[in-house]
């Protein structure tokens, strides 16, 4: 009979004891803090949750940040997806360009990209510039680049884009079929990825949003900081729920596919 | 009558002339594998047949037409692939409808040809699996199940066996002439497997450089070969370069060995020549007493048994020979042992040498 494996030693219980502690202390504080009244200071009451759900400004701003993460996602899949496949299959060559092009956002301070990009488009139609779905989606397009690039390309690095564009062409399929139906199912992954990195990250950017002057989600969980003690920690809480809920999203739609045939055979 | 033509096609990458102006007719339902070393140009033949490159000069006609610059997805072209090229995120079943369902056919009509296909690789029973459930094997006989399916004009396999195993190969090789010749496709097959070449081909062309040395039936390319890339790369050959002593009785001179082929009669006295004999071709026997005419003395230097028969190098007075005899017969010749090897007057064959030129080409073992 073989002797049973120990679940873990003692030490990496330890360890992961000590991570957890410095992932979930923060967090109870935050919980703590949430559940105390705003008038009298005393826990504990679920009043400050009832208070952020009630308030009009939460939705709005929340809805904001969420259609412009949307709309970041849509438009950064729309231009990268088929840039990166095409630098893949006929320009291999210019990959390392691109993902030196993709480091800029991360190098440059979001302070000057936003007086850059606000100098840049001064004269731009007011659609575009004062609405957020114009300039704030174009910020966050360029934002997203590096998320949007790494992520897609290590989906396309993880399968044979020659072998499979050629397979599908000998077929008969154009250029569009093979992209929606053979190469886009199978980086689906790293598309998902790439979205829910890029939603992450447009539904916490405050920098830009502050400095042109526009009402999003980040902005209004700073209003309630600076004003209101205690809701401060249910609006924090429920953004990091809403996050997570997306990262979790992610988890099980790539577990669900991992399981149907994942993106295996045809891999380099 | 020919159904599909190369007319002198030409491809340069750079510097490097991939193609130099091959010429290849090939009849309807026939299979022509194009087989050479590792860039000899023939992928680079295969993917301007399948459109996936254009030529730099040259045309390719099918069944008259010329499709040149014609788009790959427009030519009608079934093609296998080396690598493993089914869609991950398809089933066996899907992979095989995807070309049909481009075409539009109805759905009725696809269920039925796919089932037809699929029995016809012998994969019914794998239908709703995906590429990782199957094996590499599985895996080319649903990717050649998906180049029949849309009926393709010419069917193009690019080393579609390379990545399986020996046993594999030797089956699904088998398989892919079988299916072939009860579908009566006209088949352009690559590889630099000469065997596999030599067992499913109608016609061989053996590629060099970006040019076709030689072209013709499997047995031809054996027994005949026409230039001495050819000798060397199509089977084990014994070469001996040797000048024509007696153009009229035949006599050849190698090492100060003199020889009797009759190959050789008619042939200029001095001409410099390469003697060809298979191993197969020479009879190893124990030296008793003086060298016999038309024979080589020598030791037996390895034995190498490869089942039936057994190989053995015989050397000796600065030459090589290979012999391949029965394994029963071999075990009476062991290693260091003095045999003579009988040049068959008959069996050799001769090739022209430049005078004053090199002799034959050098080629990595690993592409022999």
């Amino acid at each position: 009979m073989k002797p049973r494996r120990r679940f873990m030693s003692l030490s990496a219980f330890l360890w992961l004891l000590l991570a957890a502690a410095y992932f979930i202390i923060p967090l109870f504080a935050t919980l703590l803090i949430s559940l105390k009244s705003n008038q009298t200071g005393k826990c504990c009451t679920a009043h400050n949750y009832g208070w952020v759900l009630h308030n009009g400004d939460f939705w709005h701003t929340l809805k904001i940040s969420f259609l412009l993460a949307l709309e970041t996602i849509v438009i950064s899949l729309l231009i990268f997806v088929p840039t990166i496949y095409w630098v893949h299959l006929k320009v291999p060559r210019l990959r390392p360009v691109i993902a030196f092009l993709a480091l800029i956002p991360f190098i440059v301070p979001p302070i000057v990209m936003v007086v850059g990009l606000l100098r840049t488009f001064k004269g731009s139609p007011a659609w575009f510039y004062q609405q957020p779905w114009g300039f704030l989606a174009t910020a966050y397009v360029i934002l997203a680049f590096p998320y949007m690039f790494f992520s897609l390309d290590a989906g396309f690095r993880s399968i044979d884009v020659h072998t499979l564009t050629e397979a599908s062409q000998s077929l008969g399929a154009r250029w569009t079929t093979t992209l929606f139906r053979v190469i886009l199912p199978n980086i689906r992954t790293a598309a998902l990825a790439a979205s829910f990195l890029t939603l992450a990250i447009v539904m916490g950017e405050f920098t830009i949003a502050n400095l042109s002057a526009f009402h999003t989600f980040p902005i209004f969980i700073q209003y309630v900081n600076e004003s209101q003690g205690f809701p401060a920690g249910a609006v924090t809480l429920m953004s990091f729920g809403i996050t997570w809920f997306a990262m979790l999203s992610l988890l099980l739609v790539g577990r669900k596919r991992g399981q149907s045939g994942g993106v295996i055979a045809g891999a380099k | 009558m020919t159904f599909l033509q190369l007319e002198n096609l030409h491809r340069d990458f750079g510097t490097v002339k991939a193609l130099n102006g091959i010429n290849i007719s090939l009849g309807e339902g026939e299979f022509l594998s194009l087989l050479g070393p590792s860039g000899c140009g023939k992928t680079t033949a295969l993917r301007l047949v399948a459109g996936f490159d254009r030529p730099n000069q040259g045309r390719i006609l099918v069944d008259g037409k010329d499709v040149t610059n014609v788009a790959p997805n427009k030519r009608d072209m079934g093609m296998v692939f080396q690598a493993y090229s089914l869609f991950p995120n398809m089933t066996a079943r899907q992979n095989v409808e995807f070309g049909l369902k481009i075409r539009g056919q109805h759905k009725h009509d696809r269920g039925k040809r796919v089932d037809d296909l699929l029995e016809l690789v012998g994969l019914g029973h794998a239908a709703n699996r995906y590429p990782h459930q199957l094996s590499g094997g599985m895996q080319q006989r649903v990717a050649l199940a998906r180049a029949l399916a849309i009926e393709p004009r010419v069917l193009l396999l690019d080393e579609p066996l390379s990545a399986l195993d020996a046993k594999v190969r030797v089956q699904l090789r088998e398989e892919i002439r079988r299916i072939q010749l009860e579908l009566g496709i006209t088949t352009l097959y690559v590889t630099h497997d000469q065997e596999e070449a030599l067992a499913v081909s109608d016609h061989v062309a053996v590629m060099y450089g970006g040019v076709i040395e030689q072209m013709g039936a499997p047995a031809e390319m054996y027994t005949a070969p026409a230039t001495p890339f050819v000798a060397e790369f199509i089977g084990t050959m014994n070469r001996l370069d040797a000048v024509v002593i007696d153009g009229t009785s035949g006599e050849v001179e190698h090492s100060g060995l003199r020889l009797h082929v009759d190959a050789a009669r008619g042939r200029r006295n001095g001409e410099r020549v390469l003697v060809l004999i298979r191993p197969e071709a020479l009879e190893l026997e124990a030296r008793t007493n003086g060298a016999a005419p038309n024979s080589f003395a020598g030791e037996v230097l390895t034995q190498t048994f490869l089942g039936p028969v057994t190989r053995l190098k015989v050397t000796g007075s600065g030459t090589s020979l290979i012999a391949d005899m029965s394994t029963a017969r071999a075990a009476a010749l062991p290693v260091g042992a003095s045999v003579v090897a009988k040049i068959p007057s008959e069996g050799a064959k001769l090739i022209s040498l430049p005078d004053d030129g090199p002799g034959l080409p050098v080629l990595d073992p690993d592409d022999q």
